[in-house]
């Protein structure tokens, strides 16, 4: 492992590998990306696969939508030998109140605006799309095809070879246990392998970047927490879209390979546990089985969990923090990391390197500066 | 036979998984089950590697020399066996999860 480096960057996920790979990309090429287990060990591996760009907020609309951008062209740009299976079977949001419907008007308004041809249907157009849906209780859905799925492992894996060529240096199985400062300036980072020097540190380290932002004594506004998921056995395709309905705080796609891949969001205690439990087994059950009804004959194979590391607002931290100077954050994802990454690579990388970029003013409004000054708009449509 | 032929072995049924490809991965350097499960998805299968895993380990040891009983393996995860959506849903269950009639 290399003693000196320009960048470190703590976290072998998606994010820290496309940040990485981003830096040489521009020309940055000592970079050092540290990973305390193996890559898309953590959140990135454990999410659901989607990509989404019907969000409620401007900022996640942009990152999102330019990332699907990039992953229509990302086996070509990074020259992945294997596959990163993305897929655009699109998604279906479906509402159950009139609070949801209004938000739905409004969020297909933003999304539009923003390039994003997301459609507003009644019960009967979002059957003809996906002709086993429960529209029983529906009152409305949207549409937009051009969503869908991507291989979590695979894209991260894509970004690191690709990174690795240009000449980054990615050591898994390293796990930071310090970061060393001096007079309010990042001079190190510890490791259980030895010291790096460096003068930037980026924070990618998913649900464990409160940990990480302790060693620094960084105060974040985050918080982690268990989100669970399971997977049924391939079957032939019969499912276009992922359904989504944040009434019943549920997803359910069925990935390119044939299973049917789903999750809920719960009640939950902050923190890092990730055991799987049988009350989600049971009620993400009884909850698929009434929306999507012939689910009920599919056998579950699998279940694990993973972290979300949620913001106030739902939108990540991106950027350099006034508290400690060369700390770079790309955190508090609250869930939707990997479908915003390509963008966030893109931008964290244009960012450390004062390159200038179009979208750099969402770097702007997305510092961790806005919470202290209140300039919050909150994303409504999280699971 | 040939190496091309023992190549073409199919260590992981379930999905179809050839020696071959295990070995490509292997020598990129992912030298636990765990990553070379979520590559190729071998073990990720209906018998979730109850087939496969002792097989993989062994591949990994030939390629690395690293012995098999030093190797790291995969958490075992619930269900131990494939159960329908709708056995679940059907189920009524009391508070610690027992199954009980009405």
């Amino acid at each position: 492992m290399k003693n000196k480096a320009q960048v470190v960057v703590i976290g072998g996920g998606v994010v820290g590998c496309a940040i990485a790979y981003h830096l040489a990309a521009n020309g940055c090429k000592d970079v050092v990306v540290l990973e305390k287990e193996y890559l898309a060990s953590g959140s990135t591996g454990r999410c659901g696969a989607g990509v989404r760009q019907q969000w409620g907020t401007e900022m996640n609309c942009r990152l999102s939508s330019g990332s699907a951008r990039d992953f229509e062209n990302m086996n070509a740009e990074l020259q992945y030998e294997s596959d990163i299976e993305f897929h655009q079977g699109g998604y279906l949001l479906v509402a159950y109140t009139d609070h949801q419907v209004e938000q739905f008007k409004k969020n297909v308004a933003l999304q539009n605006s923003l390039g994003i041809h997301s459609r507003f249907l009644t019960p009967l157009q979002a059957k003809e799309i996906v002709p086993h849906l429960n529209i029983e209780p529906l009152l409305a859905a949207t549409f937009y095809e051009k969503d869908g799925h991507a291989n979590p492992f695979h894209v991260t894996q894509a970004y690191a070879n690709a990174a690795r060529r240009l000449g980054v240096e990615i050591n898994t199985y390293t796990t930071v246990t310090g970061i060393k400062t001096e007079n309010g300036k990042i001079t190190g980072v510890v490791t259980d392998k030895g010291e790096i020097s460096t003068p930037i540190v980026v924070n990618a380290a998913g649900g464990f970047a409160d940990t990480i932002a302790q060693m620094a004594g960084v105060e974040l506004p985050t918080y982690s927490e268990r989100h669970q998921i399971l997977v049924t056995e391939p079957v032939a395709a019969f499912q276009g879209p992922m359904v989504m309905s944040f009434h019943h705080n549920t997803y359910c796609q069925q990935s390119p390979h044939g299973s049917f891949i789903m999750g809920m969001g719960e009640v939950e205690p902050h923190g890092h546990e990730i055991m799987s439990t049988w009350q989600f087994l049971k009620e993400m059950s009884d909850k698929i089985t009434n929306m999507l009804p012939p689910l009920r004959y599919l056998r579950v194979v699998r279940q694990w969990a993973g972290l979300y590391h949620l913001t106030p607002d739902r939108q990540p931290i991106l950027g350099s923090t006034e508290q400690l100077q060369g700390f770079e954050m790309a955190l508090g994802f609250s869930g939707h990391g990997f479908m915003i990454a390509p963008m966030t690579g893109r931008l964290m990388a244009a960012h450390i390197l004062g390159i200038d970029h179009k979208d750099k003013d969402i770097m702007t409004t997305l510092n961790i500066d806005r919470f202290a000054k209140g300039n919050l708009f909150i994303e409504p449509s999280v699971v | 036979m040939s190496n091309k032929e023992y190549d073409n072995t199919i260590i992981c049924r379930c999905e179809d998984i050839t020696r071959g490809e295990l070995h490509m991965w292997i020598d990129q350097g992912l030298t636990t089950v765990d990553e070379l499960k979520r590559l190729t998805r071998a073990t990720m299968g209906p018998c979730q590697g109850r087939t496969c895993r002792q097989l993989i380990l062994q591949e990994i040891a030939s390629k690395t020399g690293v012995p098999v009983s030093d190797a790291k393996i995969p958490t075992y995860r619930q269900p131990l066996r494939g159960i329908t959506l709708g056995a679940i849903a059907d189920m009524k269950l009391d508070e610690e999860g027992k199954p009980h009639e009405e």
